[in-house]
């Protein structure tokens, strides 16, 4: 590794393909991330979960992706073998999605999801399985575990299907876990619970954290620096803390359009989007 | 701590309201009054009964029991057509509740059609102008608009038979905090041009102070506390679960 960043990401840039050519979905972003807690924030449409799915090549195989460098570790994901990529994937990256709901599988039951992750990852037998599976429901701070492993996703609330899912991201040890909206399907008070958990754990394994999300308070809150994401550009980079004196005009409205509990307004003051956000960005 | 209802006759107005489902019991004795012209808001967690006093209002639930009355007519377990003209829904998920194969122009057309209103050609040019639709939209299907223009058919949809109770359920949990201002500026805006009377469920407390002058708090399929939203702003709740919401809503402000 050569400079202790676990993500290198320089000038990516994607393409879909529309009848008529190529629609940009990503043009030329960089950051690095390293063992460290980074919020990418952005409206839909921004790029960011196209960026998290570039580092995985999980991207439709018609996507035209570019870049000056894409590495994990100082591995070359343009490069990379699939082999390579599929050790990776779910492997020493683990991705969050946002709905339970959708990204477990429904007939089959929860522990045996767990295991079967565990077991693409490690060498080790069912029972073995079974056991890990049930230390990682712990992990994941769910109650009656032994009662959880035999249970079928639709029988777990939203809450606990995020439970699950980050544990099963969690089997093979990732070294960076990657969060696309791991919150937006729950409740406020439950989000923040799996919030903690993911902060509890990011910390306690030393991985790497890529917090992808259109909440801009929350991923301040929550992370150490903050890419602000606007039509498939960095608008602003900036450490967490700082998020309240944010300089863009852009962070600044997302940050202004939400309404308050503590102060009062008659009209919540709308995005107005300037055409040189549009334009490349050196 | 309780909010003072409003002077005069009540717009909707649910007694002893019970639901079941089965054998699960989620709407446990609930009672409110809303004025006409008045927003109220249900606020709770996910299985709090929030939602499902909703439907149950719309009629969308068969299974219930006690009083309901809108605008002084007590409701029964069906509903005439007058009932569906006067009350209108909008859901949380554009996504799901705009028919896939169906213009915008047909979704629009079809209130008109079921309560034989005449001069839909103007009604429906009207109502986009009204949400602020371009009129190109007229003609696409709901895939090819964006979420927040989808949110902006689903409430012209819902106007565009002059209804003067709007029930809205998480109208914008499922949009960009940018949309979602928008969204909650035109709600505000048509309530005060058509003097709706409006009930908002969300679990978000600063969206519902934003357009409730009055609120109910659920858990467990009860209502644990009213509060008016100068109450709900200075955190003056008494109930143990409406000071968590209320911390909670303020911590994740930040």
């Amino acid at each position: 590794m050569s400079n202790g960043n676990l993500v290198e990401i320089r000038d990516l840039r994607v393409d879909f393909p529309n009848p008529s050519g190529f629609t940009p979905a990503v043009r030329g972003v960089s950051f690095s991330l390293g063992r460290e807690k980074l919020g990418i924030v952005g409206e839909s449409g921004s790029g960011k979960s196209v960026t998290g799915r570039a580092l995985m090549r999980l991207l439709p195989e018609a996507a035209r992706v570019r870049a000056g460098a894409l590495r994990f570790d100082g591995i070359d994901i343009q490069a990379a073998s699939e082999r390579q990529m599929r050790s990776l994937r779910g492997g020493r990256i683990g991705l969050i999605m946002q709905d339970p709901k959708y990204s477990l599988n429904p007939v089959m039951t929860v522990g045996a999801q767990i295991a079967e992750a565990w077991r693409a990852h490690n060498k080790g037998g069912k029972r073995e399985a079974r056991d890990a599976a049930l230390a990682l429901l712990e992990q994941v701070r769910i109650r009656d575990p032994a009662r959880v492993l035999d249970s079928y996703p639709h029988e777990v609330s939203g809450g606990m299907g995020q439970r699950v899912m980050i544990a099963m991201m969690l089997a093979p040890n990732p070294d960076l876990l990657i969060a696309d909206e791991p919150t937006s399907a729950l409740d406020a008070s439950v989000q923040a619970e799996i919030l903690k958990l993911i902060e509890d754990l990011v910390s306690a394994r030393g991985m790497g954290l890529m917090l992808i999300s259109h909440d801009l308070p929350l991923v301040g809150r929550f992370c150490d620096r903050v890419v602000v994401m606007y039509a498939g550009q960095v608008m602003e980079e900036l450490p967490a803390r700082d998020l309240h004196r944010a300089q863009h005009a852009y962070t600044r409205g997302l940050l202004d359009c939400m309404p308050s509990l503590g102060q009062k307004r008659a009209r919540l003051p709308t995005l107005s989007r300037d055409p040189a956000w549009l334009e490349p960005r050196a | 701590m309780s909010a003072a209802f409003p002077a005069g006759n009540p717009m909707i107005e649910a007694a002893h309201l019970n639901v079941h489902f089965g054998s699960n019991h989620v709407v446990r004795d609930i009672a409110f009054r809303v004025a006409a012209g008045e927003t109220y808001g249900l606020v709770g967690e996910s299985g709090s009964g929030k939602s499902t006093v909703l439907r149950t209002i719309a009629g969308l639930i068969p299974g219930w029991d006690g009083t309901l009355r809108v605008a002084g007519e007590q409701l029964g377990h069906r509903r005439d057509r007058a009932f569906f003209r006067r009350v209108q829904m909008v859901f949380q998920d554009p996504y799901g509740s705009l028919h896939p194969r169906q213009t915008v122009d047909r979704i629009l057309a079809e209130p008109l059609e079921v309560h034989g209103i005449p001069e839909a050609e103007a009604r429906i040019a009207r109502a986009l102008e009204e949400v602020a639709l371009p009129r190109a939209a007229r003609f696409r299907y709901p895939h090819q608009l964006s979420g927040g223009q989808r949110q902006r058919v689903a409430i012209a949809r819902a106007l565009i038979a002059d209804p003067s109770v709007l029930l809205l359920d998480e109208p914008t949990s499922a949009l960009d905090v940018s949309v979602q201002a928008e969204v909650l500026n035109l709600l505000a805006e048509l309530r005060q041009a058509r003097q709706l009377t409006c009930i908002l469920v969300s679990h978000n407390l600063a969206v519902i102070g934003h357009l409730c002058g009055r609120l109910a708090v659920m858990q467990g399929g009860r209502i644990v506390e009213e509060l008016t939203e100068a109450q709900l702003r200075a955190g003056q709740a008494s109930h143990p679960h409406t000071r968590d919401l209320i911390a909670l809503s303020h911590a994740l402000e930040g």
